[in-house]
């Protein structure tokens, strides 16, 4: 076996331990890489009472209520499988919409109500022009963001 | 691995040969330079003037036009440092060193373009300058990885050693790449998963789709003039290192 051979097979071995090691160590942090729980991870996860955590989601069709102060938000955060309520005072993302990702970063309480204390929008990967959203919408076979991606 | 080798290795020595190289460069800068030159016009103005507004985030998606081929450009520059890395370790080419070492700061520069740019467009899309979800922050590594490799390259007084310590560096940070490539897809991220490089084909209209070719195209020429003047002047400084030792013998 020649020095560069040798090399070769050290450079190697070494990349495929150094992949194997970081695939072990990013599988067993997994739960803490992600950046937000969907509402299903909420409820199993059991997250105690006052923690800070984010929940992401769409918001729910027809959940969105102003309150009597103008400034405080309810609404429901959906992953089609379960849905948290949230409420929110402060300044919304400007893509902030019924059937929008939204992440909302708070706390829960006993009753398991979502207080956030910030939201942020969340846009799916899809891009187009407005006539061909509106094409597609017309013709029925809109897929965009308000249906494309119930969060995992 | 041996047929690679068997392959690979003529083929390293038939480019790596600093002459040819000199030649073959001096030769393509030009027309790469200008096609460089045209493609940012024609891009430019695809990307700022013609192509439509997003549906949901109008003007503002223009600037995926220059974030998205930065981010491109980030992970493939690095992939080159790493691939010219491997050959400087292995096959002791000082050709690949200095690819390496000219490749390292424009990587750093395209990565800080796309953390920028991206931030620009996460306050008004997301409502948010900046977050850590797992994207970002891999992105930020890439970052520091970039930045440690250039630093590891000027720490030592023998250049040898310094490129050595770099090459490896270099190497360990590829792990970073397929993070950075499926963080997205492995993790809940605020940013949103691929568009264009994903399983079922592009899911961005074609009306915005070629002007992102046209820039990332664009954005590859102006790496290759950058890279090839890089290496040229590095190869220049070392023919007159070798002429002053000459003559001083």
């Amino acid at each position: 076996m020649t020095r560069k051979r040798q090399r070769l097979v050290l450079v190697g071995v070494a990349m495929l331990l150094l992949g194997g090691a970081a695939a072990l160590v990013l599988n067993a942090f997994s739960d803490s890489l992600v950046f937000f729980y969907s509402p299903s991870d909420l409820a199993a996860k059991d997250v105690p009472v006052g923690r800070v955590v984010r929940v992401g989601g769409l918001v729910e069709e027809g959940s969105v209520t102003r309150g009597s102060d103008g400034a405080t938000v309810h609404f429901r955060i959906t992953d089609l499988a379960r849905t948290v309520s949230v409420t929110y005072a402060g300044v919304l993302p400007d893509l902030f919409r019924e059937g929008q990702g939204v992440v909302a970063e708070g706390k829960l309480d006993a009753g398991g109500d979502f207080f956030a204390d910030s939201v942020l929008a969340k846009h799916d990967e899809t891009y187009m022009p407005p006539e061909v959203a509106e094409a597609l919408r017309k013709q029925g076979t809109w897929r965009g963001a308000e249906a494309a991606e119930p969060s995992p | 691995m041996a047929a690679g080798h068997a392959i690979l290795a003529p083929m390293l020595h038939r480019f790596a040969n600093p002459a040819r190289f000199s030649r073959i460069s001096r030769a393509i800068l030009p027309w790469v330079a200008a096609a460089t030159a045209i493609l940012f016009a024609i891009g430019l103005y695809l990307a700022l003037v013609a192509a439509p507004p997003d549906y949901q985030q109008g003007e503002t998606v223009r600037i995926m036009y220059v974030h998205v081929p930065a981010a491109w450009m980030s992970l493939s520059v690095y992939a080159l440092v790493a691939l010219a890395s491997a050959v400087a370790l292995i096959w002791r080419h000082p050709l690949a060193d200095l690819v390496a070492k000219s490749a390292s700061p424009l990587g750093a520069a395209f990565t800080f373009i796309a953390l920028v740019t991206g931030s620009l467009w996460g306050k008004p899309m997301w409502g948010a300058w900046w977050v850590w979800d797992a994207r970002l922050t891999s992105m930020l590594i890439l970052f520091f990885l970039y930045l440690g490799h250039i630093a590891l390259l000027n720490a030592f007084d023998d250049p040898q050693r310094g490129n050595r310590a770099a090459a490896i560096l270099a190497l360990l940070g590829v792990v970073n790449l397929p993070i950075i490539k499926f963080s997205v897809d492995w993790w809940n991220t605020l940013h949103q998963p691929a568009s264009v490089f994903r399983m079922g084909g592009p899911s961005i209209d074609p009306a915005m789709l070629r002007p992102l070719l046209v820039m990332a195209l664009a954005f590859l020429g102006y790496f290759v003039c950058l890279l090839l003047i890089g290496v040229r002047a590095d190869l220049a400084a070392a023919r007159r290192r070798a002429q002053q030792l000459e003559r001083a013998g």
